[in-house]
């Protein structure tokens, strides 16, 4: 049953994968990438890791691939042109993409644990705990600066992204607040005494 | 049985698949972001697997920072990228030379 779960989960991955890459329309792309994305979920569901699982769809489904979708819709660019090119790299692309598996290939296959590394474990997965509460006790213990760091590393991210794309637009019309509090009657109004029969 | 290699493979192909991606759309940016994720991911594959079958949970805390550092690095370069399109009114990556760097 696992064993049909890792080859479900990592076929669709890797097809997710491909077809973001190769895919035509970038909402299309976006789209594949979810499922890239749910599927790397799936699998580490399958290792035991439920926390990262679960962090995956919410930070990246939920966070990431959202934002990616809001630019493509929002930016109005001609893909077809940008995609017009895409043939003419892809003999380079292949042969890079190949080149890199083989390296991968000749890493992976002379790999092997080293002696004595069961011994040297940072933190052992221990077994009388669930992920979650083992990764929780782990973080905000051992990884307390880490983790703070994170944050701040999202704060600026934040910040950055606001600077960046915020701006204000002169010719619109803004409700100012103190202006219309610091209006009163003598300056606002003039009364005029009209006589009967006389005009302005 | 499902070892640690067929979790390599499939993490080795994903992030293969990135760098072809970023060959493949050298003009748009927003594809070269996603192939990028895609690459940050598969280093997030290696990583768990890498702490399940070796039985340490480091590995998985690392997810969490790559997982943290890519979010920040979508969010800027998203924005990064509406910047430029405001400007320019293309997203091309051969017209971002204004800097002549």
């Amino acid at each position: 049953m696992s064993v049909f779960a890792f080859y479900l989960f990592a076929i669709s991955a890797i097809t997710g994968g491909l077809f973001t890459v190769i895919s035509r329309q970038p909402v299309h792309s976006v789209l594949w990438l979810i499922l890239a994305f749910i599927s790397s979920a799936g699998l580490f569901v399958l290792l035991g890791a439920e926390f990262v699982a679960m962090l995956l769809v919410i930070v990246y489904v939920g966070a990431v691939a959202v934002l990616f979708l809001f630019v493509v819709m929002m930016l109005d660019v001609d893909f077809a042109a940008l995609k017009a090119e895409m043939a003419q790299y892809m003999p380079l692309a292949l042969l890079i993409g190949l080149v890199i598996l083989m390296q991968f290939v000749m890493a992976y296959g002379s790999w092997e644990r080293a002696h004595g590394a069961a011994e040297q474990l940072a933190q052992p997965i221990p077994t009388d705990r669930h992920n979650t509460e083992a990764l929780g006790l782990i973080i905000y213990d051992q990884y307390f600066l880490l983790f703070q760091l994170s944050g701040l590393i999202l704060l600026v991210a934040m910040i950055g992204a606001i600077t960046l794309t915020l701006r204000h637009r002169k010719d619109v019309k803004r409700q100012d607040v103190m202006l219309q509090m610091s209006r009163d009657p003598a300056k606002a109004m003039e009364l005029k005494d009209i006589k009967p029969g006389q005009g302005l | 049985m499902i070892g640690i290699e067929h979790y390599l493979t499939v993490a080795a192909t994903l992030f293969v698949i990135g760098i072809f991606g970023l060959f493949l759309n050298r003009k748009n940016v927003i594809i070269l972001l996603m192939s990028i994720e895609l690459m940050l991911l598969a280093v997030n594959i290696n990583l768990v697997a890498f702490s399940s079958f070796l039985g340490d949970l480091v590995g998985q805390v690392f997810t969490l920072f790559v997982l943290t550092v890519a979010a920040a690095e979508a969010a800027i370069g998203l924005a990064i990228l509406v910047c430029f399109f405001r400007n320019r009114g293309t997203i091309a990556v051969e017209d971002i030379n204004m800097m002549k760097g």
